[in-house]
């Protein structure tokens, strides 16, 4: 377990360098710090100096990947990819682009929080409403409610998440007034802020989910074990409940958790339209204001807490199936 | 001195239309090839004996149509100038599409309007007898030929809705006359058998199901053409643009999306996935840590950061396009790239698993053994094995990226603001509903044209899935499932 769990660990280092190195290439390389400043400082007649100056003032006025100035192992470490790297590895982000965005560090710390508790109650839901809606079906199945279920589930999926934003916003929040459009208040009162960004998101992904979910528990319903529980003489909602449904946790494991880098990166729409203050939201402006920095601090911790998560499903396996050997 | 020539308009070939025309020239390959295949033919067969897939392929269609028509551009001769040499062009890029619905460009009024309305949807002050009062004044175009509106208006809409409904049974009747010839004629059987028989539900494609959408599409695009031309249909928006018109550019934004970054997703998919499968060893190491790396990288994040370069990029090279419309279409084929670019990693890592699997099995073994090379192998025996999980994917991709445009456009990492999209769209109407009174319209024919669109996409490729992977066909509820009829009678000829 240990050796195991050591070698996902350095894999997924690896990985991390990977994507240090990916995102690197297409933020610096493509796109020099010179233009970035020019960008942010504003216009064409930008003089040189001032360019200089913001490029010192941010640590990018070192040679890219290589310094040929210095000597030895200097060659590599004066240089703007390795202080990035190093700041990125020991999660110390630096400042924007932009003069008034500020530290990068501390929005996150901030940020973290509001996308948190969007996100974590939405995941629970979600698998729960979804699995109970599929369970539902299945326990139906071949008659006219699961007909109609699946056919409602392939409509639901085939409306974009921005339409039950919308829709959703209009008729609860103008119409009927049962929720504030838009904004967010710390601690209890959240929630009425919540509620409404968290049910649409529900519905928003039910579809899709509970569709695939009942794939699932039927292709476990064709097995041989079923047939054994039949024969036991169990009812059909035990059959379902105790052995269908344990046996169908794995892919709806994995396919849950395929979805929770995305809980802690917050719904990015979501945030942005009920005016979260969340990471979501943060990763919306700085594309809006095209602050480079922001954007690439933020893919770094995207793919950080992504591959944080396929560990986590792997140990979460060896809990739900005891039969999967950690190897 | 000015020639025959200079009335010709000057064709410009954009480079998504490029790659739209190329795309329609490999479907047709295709196609010859299912033909002259018996089993891919039969597999085919089965896709349309589904009758949600078969009604939905009527649907992307028409849309394919009207995808085509819109890929053909021009910019149009200006009228000469007296001492002019050279012939001046339009600044306008215009597609055929443009042409045919010239009336709706053209009919541009000043700000919203409600849909089928003969006065704005804005009021203004008007001096009336000395006084000042605020009256919705009357469109410069929509319903401006009635002269008393108040009372002509609604039997004029009854009027001309009505003549378009007959023509569009017309039109109904004419192409399902068409089709149901060209079935007769494949299965060399009488018309009149053959109507007898799709009326009776008893050929083994439910063609009446094809008949039925047909007919439902005409009938609604009959009064929705008699009506279009006096009227906005669907309104305007806050520029004064036909909705409808927006609409039906729309459609192809999504399409070229929805095929385009599907199609550039492949090359590296297949090509990586079916090495890494058949070498193993450090050939799938390396394959595999790459598409681990691209997938670790939440994916909204890497289309933003790319698109974000492609704008700078386009900034700095303003000499590659003529045109604004040349600009946002060069920019539209670049985020496609993007979508193919970043795309890859899932249908590599189930092309990988399936060539896996596949290259133990014995004619794989043994095709080795005759000393067949490993490029061959893989060309000739993996490769055709393999190829219908690409097109079930490609498929079912093609209905998300179509949603995911629309995601990507709210964020502003999307296709062009001047292009037309459903996601700039919906952009706009995030604004419009939360005015008072409401702008529903807009938004309601984005949702509509769409969902219709997605749902549509979304049927034919489970259709598709249920064909080419039988395993997936159980999953269907079973009421969706035609009781299996006579095999070749009628239908897809093997």
């Amino acid at each position: 377990m240990l050796n195991y769990l050591l070698r996902r660990f350095v894999y997924a280092l690896l990985v991390l360098l990977g994507v240090n190195l990916l995102t690197f290439a297409l933020f610096f390389t493509l796109n020099t710090p010179d233009d970035m400043a020019r960008l942010n400082l504003g216009g064409k007649r930008v003089t040189q100096e001032s360019i200089e100056k913001w490029k010192a003032e941010r640590g990018y006025d070192k040679p890219l990947y290589i310094n040929r100035e210095e000597k030895g192992t200097a060659q590599i470490t004066e240089t703007i990819f390795w202080e990035r790297s190093v700041s990125l590895f020991a999660l110390e982000f630096g400042r924007a682009d932009s003069e008034s965005a500020g530290d990068i560090g501390h929005e996150v710390a901030q940020r973290m929080g509001v996308s948190l508790s969007l996100a974590l109650p939405l995941f629970v839901l979600q698998v729960i409403a979804s699995t109970a809606f599929a369970l539902l079906l299945v326990m139906f199945r071949h008659s006219r409610l699961d007909f109609w279920g699946v056919v409602s589930c392939v409509l639901l999926l085939s409306i974009s998440s921005l339409f039950y934003i919308i829709v959703g916003q209009f008729l609860f929040s103008r119409v009927l007034k049962l929720a504030p459009i838009s904004g967010y208040a710390p601690g209890l009162d959240a929630i009425k802020f919540l509620i409404l960004p968290v049910l649409l998101s529900l519905l928003s992904r039910l579809g899709g989910e509970a569709r695939l979910y009942r794939a699932m528990f039927l292709e476990e319903l064709g097995k041989d074990y079923v047939r054994t529980a039949r024969a036991k003489g169990l009812a059909e909602r035990v059959v379902l409940v105790k052995h269908v449904l344990r046996n169908a946790l794995i892919p709806i494991v994995t396919s849950a958790g395929s979805y929770l880098p995305y809980v802690f990166l917050g719904s990015l729409v979501f945030e942005s339209f009920f005016g979260l203050p969340g990471l979501g939201a943060y990763v919306i402006e700085a594309i809006s204001k095209q602050d480079f920095a922001i954007v690439r601090t933020m893919v770094f911790v995207g793919s950080l807490l992504y591959i944080a998560t396929y560990v986590l499903i792997d140990v979460v396996y060896t809990w739900v199936d005891p039969r999967v050997r950690l190897s | 001195m000015s020639t025959d020539m200079s009335t010709w308009p000057k064709f410009v070939l954009l480079w998504t239309d490029g790659a739209i025309w190329l795309l329609v020239a490999a479907l047709v390959a295709y196609v010859v090839m299912v033909l002259r295949k018996p089993q891919l033919a039969a597999t085919w067969g089965r896709v349309f004996r589904d009758a949600p897939a078969l009604a939905s392929s009527v649907v992307l269609a028409l849309c394919l149509v009207v995808t085509l028509l819109d890929s053909v551009h021009y910019r149009a001769p200006l009228p000469a100038v007296a001492g002019q040499t050279k012939v001046a062009y339009d600044t306008r890029t215009s597609s055929l599409l443009d042409a045919l619905l010239g009336d709706l460009l053209d009919a541009r009024e000043t700000t919203y309007s409600r849909p089928l309305a003969y006065v704005s949807f804005t009021k203004e002050s008007v001096v009336v007898n000395g006084e000042v009062q605020r009256v919705a004044p009357r469109l410069q175009f929509g319903g401006a030929h009635l002269k008393d509106p108040a009372s002509q208006w609604l039997p004029d809409i009854a009027a001309r809705g009505g003549t378009g409904l007959l023509w569009g049974a017309l039109a109904a009747l004419v192409a399902g006359t068409l089709l149901t010839g060209a079935i007769a004629r494949a299965t060399r059987q009488p018309l009149g058998a053959t109507w007898g028989r799709i009326w009776r539900k008893q050929t083994p494609v439910p063609w009446h199901v094809a008949l039925q959408t047909l007919g439902l599409l005409c009938l609604v695009a009959g009064p929705a053409a008699a009506l279009s031309g006096p009227y906005h249909l669907l309104g305007t928006d806050l520029t004064g643009n036909d909705v409808l018109y927006q609409s039906l550019k729309s459609i192809r934004t999504a399409f070229v999306i929805g095929t385009l970054a599907t199609v550039a997703t492949l090359p590296l998919a297949v090509v990586l996935g079916i090495l890494a499968g058949y070498f193993r060893g450090w050939v799938d190491e390396v394959i595999q840590y790459l598409y681990t790396v691209l997938s670790s990288v939440p994916n909204v994040l890497l289309i933003a950061a790319c698109v974000l370069l492609v704008q700078v990029f386009l900034d700095k090279n303003p000499g590659l396009f003529e045109t604004g419309a040349e600009r946002a279409d060069l920019k539209l084929f670049l985020l496609c790239a993007v979508l193919g670019l970043t795309g890859w990693a899932g249908l590599c890592r189930l092309l990988r698993a399936e060539t896996l699997k596949l290259r133990e099995l014995d004619y794989v073994q043994a095709a080795g053994a005759f000393g067949v090379s490993d490029a061959r192998i893989m060309s000739r025996h993996i490769f055709p094995n393999v190829a219908h999980l690409m097109l079930i994917v490609t498929v079912l991709e093609f209905s998300a990226l179509i949603l995911y445009e629309a995601v990507l456009s709210y964020v502003g990492v999307g296709v062009d603001p001047s292009m037309n999209s459903f996601g700039g769209m919906i952009n706009l109407a995030r604004n419009e509903m939360s005015r008072d009174p409401v702008v529903w319209w807009s938004f309601a024919s984005a949702f509509g044209f769409m969902v219709a669109l997605v749902l549509a996409a979304n049927l034919f490729a489970d259709g598709v899935r249920d064909a080419f992977d039988p395993r997936a066909a159980i999953f269907r509820s079973r009421r969706l499932r035609r009781p299996v009829a006579a095999p070749n009678a009628g239908g897809v000829k093997p």
